[in-house]
């Protein structure tokens, strides 16, 4: 099997992608962040350089354009870099992108896919550090996709674009390196399919992101404690595959939500209802979350570790679960 | 343009338009004032011959997108009179199936791509359908109307920058009605004529009188020539006055009636069936059929809406994702 990083499994889908459809356009950043591997930008670039689209700093024009862009036929992929920004294009994503398909009737397709880089990152402090997709969940008709690993982000990328929906790519730059099995020629990725990152029978350890690399380190470190883990990663928030997850409660009673948006009204948040509400009889103990606390995300490196979702709050939420 | 014997059908023919707008909007008016609809309501009366001037020269398949004050530049541009009152009436059979009302207007069959509720939020869209247009080299153009309100609005100054740099076929229509919502533009910019801003940014612009559809149509005929010659964007600016208030059951206390008598002689339809009659082009029975005309048309179109189903509960999820 063929071992990839990230970044090199997402540039390989965006070459793919545009490669077999001249209706993709990738407008603004380079899909990397601040990541020194801006090599593989360039080389896209050679191949692609008229559909590779650098705009002014005018988030809420470039995200406009790219609506409308979509409704005209296009199938541009923003790059928004840091997620925070798409505050600055909250009206066209929010109000116009999500709302188009039914405010119409039906008659207008956006097909239009908002990639950014959200939470953490060592040092953005608060206003280059947001996890915006908890805020977009509570938008209906915005796609959420949220990949941990290169294999996803490779397959759910060419189902972003495939989609006739505005979605959101909710990425991580601290994946950027992780490197992981990507079988050639391998098939997208639906939405709406959970996977289980890890199985294990005593705890159901839901996560998403950058938050799925830390939560299999957490099991690897908990299975010597004796206690068997099961990661479940939904992959895709909207649609939201709620069965995956109930079934393996079904089998372990217990669950522990680790994602990095945060706290209140957050990613877990909703995933604890939506087992609480459907699964109740399941549960043994109740619901925990691990999320990131209730403030805005500070600078300094000891404030932001402490407090996102770390390794170290999760094993603790894990041990209590099965207390 | 002015009229004259070659041009008689055809300036008829535009007549014929504004009276449909004209009939159409007197009639939602009517209709909310006997709570047969309900919803916030922008009527443009007096405003037709921005939107008739403007959309009389497009193609088919080149792309509107609207503001709030909507309804006559979808009617200009071909839309169904059935399915816009439909639609504002909110039943089943409206354009968007009554889910999107008075001011979320699609109608994509004639290139009418969506009215907006938010003041500027079509001008990006407006960006992206012309972005499309210059990729697919068909000579297809994007027109966006919005009002002096917009003037003041980031996408309006982040969309002309765009549209100036990228040289996208795009003209931005602004119909200063010299009223954003409630108060006058000079409560809400220094700027007096919005065109100003289209200069700044490199765009060519003009301002013309508004209720004059000749005039309307000769800005609009250079500029559609500019835009499907790849010359990049054209702004007009277009100075005129809705008839109404802001929404329909608004009081309009902050406008003296004087001001409203001196529109009242600037009417563009009257203006239109003046130069006709003085050319002797036109009977005043003549003119007065295609009023008629249109009367008849704006009832048929409440009939049809009036006995229209409600759309079904059952439905109202049915469109949020589409099956790709």
């Amino acid at each position: 099997m063929r071992d990839l990083a990230y970044f090199e499994a997402k540039f390989e889908a965006l070459d793919e992608i545009m490669t077999a459809d001249e209706r993709v356009h990738l407008i603004n950043g380079t899909f990397l962040s601040l990541s020194p591997h801006r090599h593989v930008y360039q080389n896209l670039q050679k191949k692609f350089r008229e559909r590779m689209i650098a705009p002014p700093i005018s988030e809420l024009g470039f995200c406009g354009l790219a609506t409308g862009a979509a409704m005209a036929g296009l199938r541009p992929i923003v790059d928004l870099s840091t997620g925070s920004f798409i505050y600055e294009a909250w009206p066209q994503v929010a109000n116009e992108a999500a709302n188009a398909f039914s405010m119409s009737g039906g008659q207008t397709r956006v097909p239009v896919v908002f990639h950014l880089f959200h939470g953490l990152r060592g040092g953005g402090a608060a206003q280059h550090s947001g996890s915006p997709q908890a805020m977009l969940w509570n938008v209906p008709g915005l796609e959420i996709v949220i990949p941990s690993s290169p294999r996803d982000v490779k397959g759910l990328l060419k189902t972003a674009v495939a989609s006739d929906n505005p979605t959101i790519f909710v990425d991580h730059t601290r994946l950027l390196d992780i490197r992981g099995e990507v079988p050639e020629n391998d098939k997208p990725i639906p939405f709406g399919v959970a996977d289980i990152k890890r199985a294990g029978g005593d705890v159901t350890l839901i996560a998403t992101s950058y938050t799925v690399q830390v939560c299999l380190g957490a099991a690897a470190k908990l299975a010597n404690e004796g206690i068997d883990v099961e990661v479940v990663d939904p992959r895709t928030l909207v649609p939201f595959d709620l069965a995956t997850i109930l079934s393996s409660v079904e089998k372990t009673h217990r669950v522990v939500i680790a994602d990095e948006t945060h706290q209140s009204c957050g990613v877990a948040a909703e995933i604890a209802a939506r087992i609480a509400e459907t699964g109740f009889d399941k549960l043994k103990t109740r619901i925990r979350r691990v999320s990131t606390l209730d403030v805005p995300v500070p600078y300094s490196p000891p404030l932001e570790a402490h407090i996102g979702p770390t390794e170290s709050r999760i094993m603790d939420a894990v041990r209590a679960a099965v207390a | 343009m002015a009229a004259n014997k070659d041009n008689f059908k055809e300036v008829i023919e535009l007549l014929r338009r504004m009276w449909l707008i004209r009939a159409f909007e007197e009639k939602v008016s009517s209709l909310y004032a006997e709570r047969q609809i309900v919803g916030l309501l922008h009527l443009g009366i007096g405003q037709e011959a921005v939107a008739v001037g403007a959309l009389s020269l497009l193609r088919n398949d080149d792309y509107v997108y609207g503001g709030h004050r909507s309804h006559g530049h979808a009617i200009a541009k071909g839309a169904d009179m059935n399915k816009l009152m439909a639609e504002i009436a909110g039943r089943a059979t409206g354009y968007c199936g009554g889910k999107g009302g008075s001011m979320h207007i699609v109608a994509k069959e004639c290139g009418f791509m969506t009215a907006t509720g938010v003041v500027g939020g079509t001008i990006p869209l407006a960006l992206g359908a012309a972005f499309a247009s210059k990729e697919r080299k068909k000579g297809q153009l994007a027109v966006v109307f919005f009002g002096d309100g917009a003037g003041q609005a980031g996408p309006f100054h982040e969309s002309l920058n765009i549209a100036s740099l990228w040289r996208l076929p795009v003209v931005f229509i602004c119909e200063n009605n010299g009223y954003a919502e409630f108060t006058p533009l000079s409560a809400h910019t220094k700027i007096e004529r919005l065109a100003q801003h289209a200069k700044t940014y490199g765009i060519p612009a003009s301002t013309v009188d508004g209720n004059d559809l000749f005039a309307v149509r000769d800005a609009m005929t250079k500029a559609v020539a500019s835009c499907r010659a790849g010359k990049g964007p054209v702004f007009i600016e277009c100075l005129t006055h809705r008839m109404r208030g802001h929404y329909e059951g608004d009081p309009a206390k902050y406008r003296e009636l004087s001001q409203l008598a001196e529109w009242k002689k600037k009417d563009p339809i009257a203006r239109v069936a003046r130069a006709l009659k003085s050319k002797k082009a036109f009977t005043d029975a003549q003119l007065e059929a295609i009023e008629m005309e249109a009367r008849a048309l704006a009832d048929k179109a409440t009939e049809f809406s009036l006995a229209s189903p409600w759309p079904s509960e059952f439905d109202v999820d049915s469109q949020v994702y589409a099956v790709t």
